[in-house]
Formats: C-alpha cells, sequence, structure tokens
C-alpha cells in the first residue's frame, strides 16, 4: 500500500493504492488523524480509486476520521471506491454515512 | 479462468481417501499481518478456478482475511511469529434446495481459547471503528463454525458454489 497526499486550497487529498489490510491500516489511521485533527485542514479527500480491496481495519481508519473531521467541523470525502471497497462499506452500513463520490472532480465540486 | 479440471479434483480426492472432503491447498504461516495480501491471493485463485462467481469469489477472500486478522489481533495479540494453519477442502453439501460443490476452509491458531462473548457481533446501526470483522465473515460464508480441540482453535468456513440463473424468457 501507499499513500500519498496532495494541496488544493483548503484541501488535502491523499492518494491511495494498493490493499489495505491489517499490515497497513495504521498508517492510513495516523496520516488521517494528524491531518484532521492536528493540521485541521477544512476537507480531507481520499482517493480510493487505486485500492482494490480494503478490510475491516481499514474501514476502521476510515471511520475514525470520519468521527475526527465532525468532531472539528471539518469535511471527510471518499471517491473512487472499486466493486470490493463500496460492498464492505455497503456491508457495514456505512455506506450513507460517508461523503462518497465516483471521482475527483465531482468530489472537488461537491 | 476456466473452472478447476475434474482430473485434478479427482486425484486430489484419491490422494485424501475421502471423495467427499478432497484437500485441495493447505497453508502454514506465521501471524504477520505482511502475509494476508499473499493468502488473499491464493483463496482469490482458487475460488475463481473453483467456479464462484465475482461477488463470492471476492466474499470468501474477505472472509478468509477477516479470520486471519482476527487470529492475528485477538488469538495472538498481534505477536507476528505464531503459527496458523489454513486447510482448503471440496465438500459437497446442500445450497438451498439443491446439493452443491463448496469450499471449505479449516483455520487453526493455537492462542487461547475463544469465549462465546468475543463471537457476538456489535450492532451495526452503531457508526464507531472496529468490531465489523465478524459480520462480514457471516454475511459472506455458508456456514460458520467454531470448536476448539486439543489446544487448537479451529474456525471451518464454508461456501457452496450457487448455480447460475438460467433466463427463462430465451
Amino acid at each position: 500500500m501507499q499513500i500519498s497526499s496532495r494541496q488544493l486550497d483548503k484541501t488535502t487529498i491523499f492518494d491511495v493504492s494498493g490493499d489495505i489490510d491489517l499490515a497497513n491500516s495504521p498508517v492510513i489511521r495516523k496520516a488521517l488523524l494528524r491531518e484532521v485533527k492536528e493540521i485541521r485542514t477544512p476537507r480531507v479527500v481520499m482517493n480510493l480509486s487505486k485500492v482494490r480491496y480494503i478490510d475491516s481495519s481499514g474501514v476502521a481508519s476510515l471511520v475514525e476520521g470520519l468521527k475526527a473531521s465532525r468532531d472539528v467541523g471539518s469535511r471527510f470525502i471518499l471517491f473512487g471506491l472499486s466493486t470490493s471497497a463500496r460492498e464492505v462499506l455497503q456491508l457495514s452500513r456505512l455506506l450513507k454515512i460517508f461523503e462518497v463520490y465516483d471521482n475527483e472532480e465531482q468530489a472537488l465540486a461537491g | 479462468m476456466k473452472s478447476l479440471d475434474p482430473a485434478r479434483r479427482a486425484k486430489a480426492k484419491e490422494r485424501n481417501g475421502d471423495s467427499s472432503r478432497a484437500l485441495l491447498l493447505r497453508m502454514e504461516l506465521p501471524s504477520d499481518p505482511s502475509l494476508l495480501c499473499a493468502v488473499r491471493g491464493a483463496v482469490e485463485r482458487l475460488t475463481e478456478s473453483f467456479g464462484f462467481s465475482e461477488p463470492d469469489c471476492r466474499a470468501v477472500t474477505r472472509a478468509v482475511d477477516e479470520a486471519l486478522t482476527n487470529i492475528i489481533r485477538h488469538s495472538y495479540k498481534g505477536r507476528p511469529d505464531q503459527p496458523i494453519e489454513v486447510f482448503v477442502r471440496a465438500v459437497h453439501g446442500q445450497n438451498s434446495a439443491e446439493p452443491s460443490e463448496g469450499l471449505e476452509f479449516l483455520l487453526c491458531d493455537r492462542g487461547p481459547s475463544i469465549e462465546d462473548a468475543q463471537l457476538c457481533m456489535r450492532a451495526l446501526e452503531e457508526v464507531k471503528p472496529g468490531g465489523l470483522g465478524l459480520h462480514f465473515i457471516k454475511q459472506s460464508m455458508d456456514i460458520v463454525e467454531y470448536k476448539r480441540a486439543n489446544g487448537t482453535n479451529r474456525l471451518r468456513l464454508v461456501k457452496f458454489v450457487r448455480a447460475a440463473k438460467q433466463d427463462v424468457s430465451s
């Protein structure tokens, strides 16, 4: 799994590639919480278009990011969900909880 | 990918001497999270070759991955050097009213016994991190059974191949 970030005005976009599982979900969690809670970026966007698989620990990291963003009044956005990633969010009934878009253009315009 | 060659299935059955429970794959691995991707790859290929639909391939792969994750996190408390064994067998059984072939995954670890309370799932209505793995396993598999025997935790997961729906209009 690889993660990198880009800045666009008051938005940080995390580009993630590979599988998110127990081996690397702590990296995602740490990056998200730092961005949301410490840096207080008003809008944090996760580009998951190159993520093929997310396990429950990855979902938990995304939920932590979402809860932290709610706590500080910022926005937390996902886009580019693979079929598998969409399935796990549906199975956990979290798909409607997140702000989800198909692509980056829609995510930034939303 | 094509379905598993019937001759290879028959040979596997001969080797195991039990025509209803042919061993297809056996994996021994340490409880190292970095190996989960290798297991997912093997399970994904096996389910594809066995004839599962794409959604079911993903479901079985997810269930096995989540079960291994639970072993690493809860049974071995994150220690990366503890033994895990995975046995995969072809099984025959009932899927709804139809007899069906399926795959059985037996995951074995030598951690402490799992209490019933640990196998309880939290309510999905709660939006909070954690506690989703068992949901994914139970939603993905047809049979989920746990037992403790000879100092070993044994989690048995079974998924049957669903018959493709036929188009009755043609």
